[in-house]
């Protein structure tokens, strides 16, 4: 509706306004905070170039080659009942197929380290926190996560983070 | 200190992002072929630096960073003193900066890569391009073109009055449609728009890399 296509032309939430500035694009939202509030609470962003340019890669692999698959899952097996449409099994064991390779390479990172982009937790890692909420807890694919040794344990540290279990709790749809 | 080395395909245009924006920032670089044509990127030797295998990683001293989008990020604020300000000057026009970054990858990215795939990929691998599919995304482009068109009759570019990131990440993507899927109208029929491709397509550290 007109309203929030005032704030963002393309029709999506989330949207912030922090005084006079509006911004949106949930990835660049976060970004924006950990900036801004560097200095109080956790420090989101690594403390150094390197460890900041290894954020933004995984944040990167996130948003280009987990989020699709991963969306594609969630959007047939939870979404499309809702909308009153079937679900398409081909679609879904594609993308799954897709998510398990991606895994695979977090598998043998998480192996090697505590979080994506380090000993530190990060934006990289927040970022994978909604949708695998979703296929763990609402499509039936916590295989994906549990199967794989460091992206269990990795999965279980960061989904156990009390500041995502505060909005985790209220991830239903009416 | 030892040139910055970027493992990469020249055809490639995110490889040729990643020069262009080295070139932006004068600084010195080597380009490390990597021969797609011969699946060279699949290979155990260029797989130990980038696990997902696809073009460009850099090397920068001990680093070793991959997907093209956080290289132009890290060089943008590496060489942050020097050549051309990728980031804007204040804390929110660097967010807006990064919101339509996120708006290239996330909406303009994905259709304008199908309509490439499906037009200049699939009949080089033997098959045929699947016209519905062109259709379905070409729609969607226009959409987010649209968006685009608003935002530039108030804008010079995307996130605001200066060149940036946002801008250079558009570079590769459209050169494809433009000139390899003759989608060149999705361009030239958006006055704004039309007017920002000539203007940041014309940048000599991009166009370079074509001649």
């Amino acid at each position: 509706k007109p309203q929030h296509l005032a704030l963002n032309p393309f029709g999506q939430i989330p949207v912030i306004q922090d005084g006079d500035f509006t911004l949106f694009e949930s990835r660049a939202i976060a970004k924006y905070l950990a900036k801004k509030y560097m200095g109080q609470g956790t420090d989101l962003l690594g403390s150094t170039l390197t460890e900041r340019a290894l954020v933004e890669q995984w944040c990167e692999v996130e948003g280009q080659s987990f989020r699709g698959p991963a969306f594609s899952i969630i959007e047939q097996i939870l979404l499309a009942p809702i909308l009153g449409d079937s679900r398409d099994e081909e679609a879904v064991k594609i993308s799954v197929e897709k998510v398990g390779k991606v895994l695979d390479v977090y598998e043998e990172r998480l192996s090697k380290s505590k979080y994506l982009a380090g000993d530190f937790f990060s934006l990289a890692d927040l970022q994978h926190l909604p949708y695998t909420h979703y296929l763990v807890n609402a499509c039936g694919k916590g295989d994906l996560i549990s199967s794989r040794k460091h992206v269990k344990a990795w999965w279980e540290d960061i989904s156990s983070r009390p500041a995502w279990k505060k909005v985790a709790e209220k991830m239903k749809f009416k | 200190m030892a040139a910055i080395k970027v493992h990469g395909y020249h055809a490639s245009t995110l490889t040729v992002m990643v020069l262009c924006c080295l070139n932006e920032k004068e600084v010195e670089y080597e380009l490390v072929l990597v021969d797609l044509p011969t699946g060279a990127h699949k290979k155990p030797e260029y797989l130990a630096l980038n696990p997902f295998g696809v073009v460009p990683t850099i090397q920068d001293g001990d680093l070793t960073l991959y997907e093209s989008r956080a290289i132009i990020r890290y060089l943008a604020k590496k060489f942050q003193g020097q050549g051309t300000n990728f980031l804007g000057s204040t804390l929110s026009e660097e967010a807006l900066v990064y919101q339509w970054c996120e708006v290239e990858g996330q909406s303009f990215n994905p259709p304008a890569l199908s309509i490439f795939s499906q037009i200049v990929f699939v009949p080089m691998r033997g098959g045929s391009t699947d016209e519905a599919a062109v259709e379905m995304n070409v729609e969607k482009l226009e959409k987010v073109l649209d968006i685009y068109e608003e935002r530039l009759s108030k804008s010079k570019y995307l996130a605001g009055d200066f060149f940036s990131l946002a801008d250079l990440q558009h570079l590769p993507c459209t050169h494809y449609l433009v000139n390899a899927c003759g989608k060149g109208d999705l361009i030239s029929s958006r006055k704004h728009v039309n007017a920002w491709w000539e203007d940041i397509s014309s940048r000599p550290t991009w166009k370079i890399n074509f001649t």
